[in-house]
């Protein structure tokens, strides 16, 4: 019985944390945010070098083959420093596609992200929300359509694209009749963008892939609310050591219930969720049948915590927390935009719902 | 990760599953039943088969063995899957015991221990008192030096099973001169002295709450010097390990009430549609689970910390503030789910449960506020686990 990381992922932790602090200071998002798409690939192969861009590849393909705990908590380690990489689509949801569909093309592809050479997107928005009229079809061996907010598209070279509700398509990013345009959000740390496919190649389709969509999502789910968590730790952190230096009626506001009992609100919330989390990376590798109850719960849970931590923090800070200059705001975006990325809480609570036979309709 | 017991606890697990099966008393045993032989019996029985008080040594009448904090784990999985309450949950064995352990002298120990843990004899404590809650080191009730006893002065509140306790451990001001947390002692006063009145305190629950609550009035109550545990003015120091102890006892099965609360879900209708079919109830439902679930793999990670010997520092601070507020939240839910039958009580025609979430609900409000208050623990939180400073205390006028 031993519930908790263990010396590697501890290790793991900590060595892609100092890398983070030392390489992508806030200064350097900062920089990126001017870009049209803030995922750099220089800091993207320095993460290659780390094993990270293959952390979930199998070793056949040169990849590291951990498990999804120990992607989770890199995820959280890049919420924790608002640093803009493809590791959602590129590192988690890619492969956990293409090993589920598998293959010579997938296992192809899978060597190509393990040395961080090939980047994906994923366009998979519209197996959950369809907004715009948004949805792609396949005809007569080409694709059609338009799929939403698909993530970490703008840089990419290739392009995870969800057909219908059970097929998956890999088409090239230069591909004829594709066009990608950037959906700037409030978040200038993640890529979001606009697919429109007017009767595009694919590399290949994956038909009857509903497993391979359902491991995808679980696994983009699961590190996704990592991401979350981190940047509410980072968040909870900012606002303590603001407490502690800030002063005012010739006392650190910190020395105030007001404010020690919004800072304590959101430890007490950050803490138990740290907890979910862990139990909810660990049940996709070994607890499989759980893993789809606890994606939809764990990422409701922390969108849900997530939105009053990175309020809270704001609040400590008081005014100069509401300006550009303090940066706090590059926290209070990510978490705004990551609430509805893969699902907002609305729906992956319904669908927990669904999951356990609660049905709406007696 | 590793969430599996290993085979030797297994194999514990299925010794303890064949005791409770073996000898599952017939019926649970509340506070009420405290003379029952029957009770003394099944007490006596577990602690035979080290069941209960496990870890206490022999010479005081516990079982001796060596703490093994899974053994605990697994005994109290058991005991619940079969609905036996394992040993007693009674202030008595749960913070009185451990305190003699740290702090009674032999003979204390020899005397209260045995006994105490097999049901023989029932404590309460005497901590609050009405103008000190919170702030319980500014406790008032005075002791003052007769030859070798102390007289006793003051009043108590909050006192949970006085009306049927034959001893109590009580907090009194022994100097009155000292510094507010140095001046006070911890005593073994017994309830039957001359001087002491026990008035029933009506909680909010009425009558339907597991536990009675009561004022204990003292009036030049004798007892000898020799009660006093530990060191005369050492009783905040004393006190406080069994605080610690109390809070550590306040765990919820919010799994368990969860499903429990889904099963009423499932079953209460509106017409004729299930509570579990509205979108609006059921999303609350999910929100709970979400958080249910929280606690749950929460506990799972501070039982690791306790097994490795770590401290999970913050992590540890926040479990009673959450558990508590959760409960509150599962039982405000499910009086929803009952609309206006919700508020039925007293065994009314209709009712619920026998009234069960409406007591929930006030129970869990009340232990939201005993043991430490919600705002006690947010401070304790910031000041321990955060480091975030003290508030400045106020000029003297």
């Amino acid at each position: 019985m031993d519930f908790g990381l263990s010396e590697d992922q501890l290790l793991l932790d900590d060595t892609v944390r100092r890398f983070l602090a030392d390489q992508v200071p806030i200064e350097r998002v900062r920089e990126l945010r001017e870009k049209n798409c803030p995922n750099d690939r220089a800091i993207w192969m320095a993460l290659a070098e780390l094993g990270l861009t293959g952390i979930l590849v199998p070793e056949a393909q040169g990849g590291s083959a951990l498990a999804l705990l120990d992607a989770a908590l890199v995820s959280q380690a890049l919420g924790h420093a608002v640093t803009p990489t493809p590791f959602l689509a590129s590192a988690v949801m890619a492969p956990i596609a293409l090993a589920a569909v598998g293959g010579s093309e997938a296992f192809g592809w899978l060597a190509g992200i393990a040395t961080g050479d090939l980047v994906f997107g994923v366009a998979v928005t519209e197996l959950f929300s369809v907004r715009e009229a948004a949805d792609v079809s396949l005809k007569a061996g080409a694709l059609h359509g338009k799929a939403m907010m698909a993530i970490d598209a703008c840089t990419a070279d290739l392009l995870l694209v969800a057909i219908d509700d059970d097929m998956l398509g890999v088409v090239k990013t230069d591909t004829a009749g594709l066009e990608i345009t950037r959906l700037a959000t409030v978040d200038a740390t993640r890529c979001t963008a606009e697919v429109l496919l007017e009767g595009v190649t694919p590399e290949a389709v994956f038909e009857g892939a509903e497993h391979a969509i359902d491991r995808m999502l679980d696994a983009g789910r699961i590190a996704l609310a990592a991401d979350a968590l981190g940047a509410c730790e980072s968040m909870v952190e900012q606002a303590v050591a603001y407490a502690k230096q800030r002063k005012q009626f010739d006392r650190l506001i910190g020395s105030f219930q007001a404010v020690k009992h919004m800072c304590s609100e959101m430890i007490a919330e950050v803490e138990p969720a740290r907890s979910l989390l862990w139990y909810a990376a660990h049940s996709f590798d070994a607890v499989p049948n759980e893993a789809p109850l606890m994606a939809c719960h764990v990422l409701a849970h922390i969108s849900e915590i997530a939105r009053e931590i990175a309020s809270i923090s704001t609040q400590v800070h008081g005014g100069i927390g509401w300006t550009d200059e303090q940066n706090l705001h590059f926290w209070f975006k990510r978490i705004a935009n990551a609430r509805h990325l893969l699902g907002g809480p609305e729906y992956l609570r319904n669908r927990a719902a669904e999951l356990q036979g609660f049905a709406l309709t007696a | 990760m590793e969430l599996e017991f290993d085979a030797r606890y297994e194999a514990f697990r299925m010794q303890v599953r064949d005791f409770v099966v073996k000898h599952k008393p017939p019926k649970n045993w509340g506070l009420s039943d405290r003379n029952n032989a029957d009770r003394v019996a099944w007490l006596r029985l577990q602690i035979e088969h080290g069941y209960w008080a496990r870890t206490i040594p022999k010479q005081y009448g516990g079982y001796g063995a060596e703490p093994d904090l899974l053994e605990t784990v697994i005994m109290d999985e058991e005991f619940n899957r079969a609905g036996v309450p394992r040993g007693m949950m009674a202030q008595g064995p749960s913070m009185l015991v451990p305190t003699l352990l740290n702090h009674g002298s032999e003979e204390q120990r020899r005397r209260w221990i045995g006994p105490t843990l097999r049901g023989e004899v029932l404590w309460c404590q005497g901590y609050s008192e009405p103008g000190s809650g919170s702030d319980l080191a500014s406790l008032q009730t005075s002791a003052t030096e007769d030859g070798d006893d102390f007289i006793i002065n003051g009043q108590k509140i909050w006192t949970s099973t006085a009306d049927q306790a034959q001893m109590c451990f009580i907090l009194v001001r022994t100097e009155p001169d000292a510094e507010k947390h140095a001046g006070i002692s911890y005593i073994l006063l017994p309830m039957d002295t001359v001087g002491i009145e026990v008035q029933p305190l009506r909680t909010m629950s009425g009558d339907i709450g597991e536990n009675s609550f009561n004022q204990v009035f003292l009036t030049d109550v004798r007892v000898p010097k020799a009660n006093v545990v530990g060191k005369r003015g050492e009783g905040w120091k004393i006190a406080n390990t069994t605080l610690e102890h109390e809070r550590n006892s306040l765990n919820a099965n919010a799994e368990g009430t969860l499903m429990r609360l889904a099963r009423l879900m499932n079953n209460e209708t509106m017409g004729g549609v299930p509570a579990m079919a509205s979108p609006v109830y059921r999303d609350r439902l999910m929100k709970l689970q979400a958080r249910a679930l929280s606690m749950k793999h929460h506990g799972m990670r501070m039982l690791t910390c306790s097994l490795k010997g770590e401290s999970p520092g913050v992590a540890g601070l926040v479990v009673k503030l959450q558990n508590c507020q959760l409960n509150f939240d599962m039982a405000a839910l499910a009086l929803d789910v009952m609309g206006e039958l919700g508020a039925l009580y007293e065994h009314t025609k209709y009712e619920r449960e026998r009234g069960y979430w409406q007591a929930h609900s006030m129970f869990s409000l009340g232990l939201i506020i005993g043991g430490g208050t919600a705002q006690i623990q947010k401070n304790i939180i910031a000041e321990r686990g955060l480091g975030l400073p003290r508030e400045p205390k106020p000029a003297k006028v």
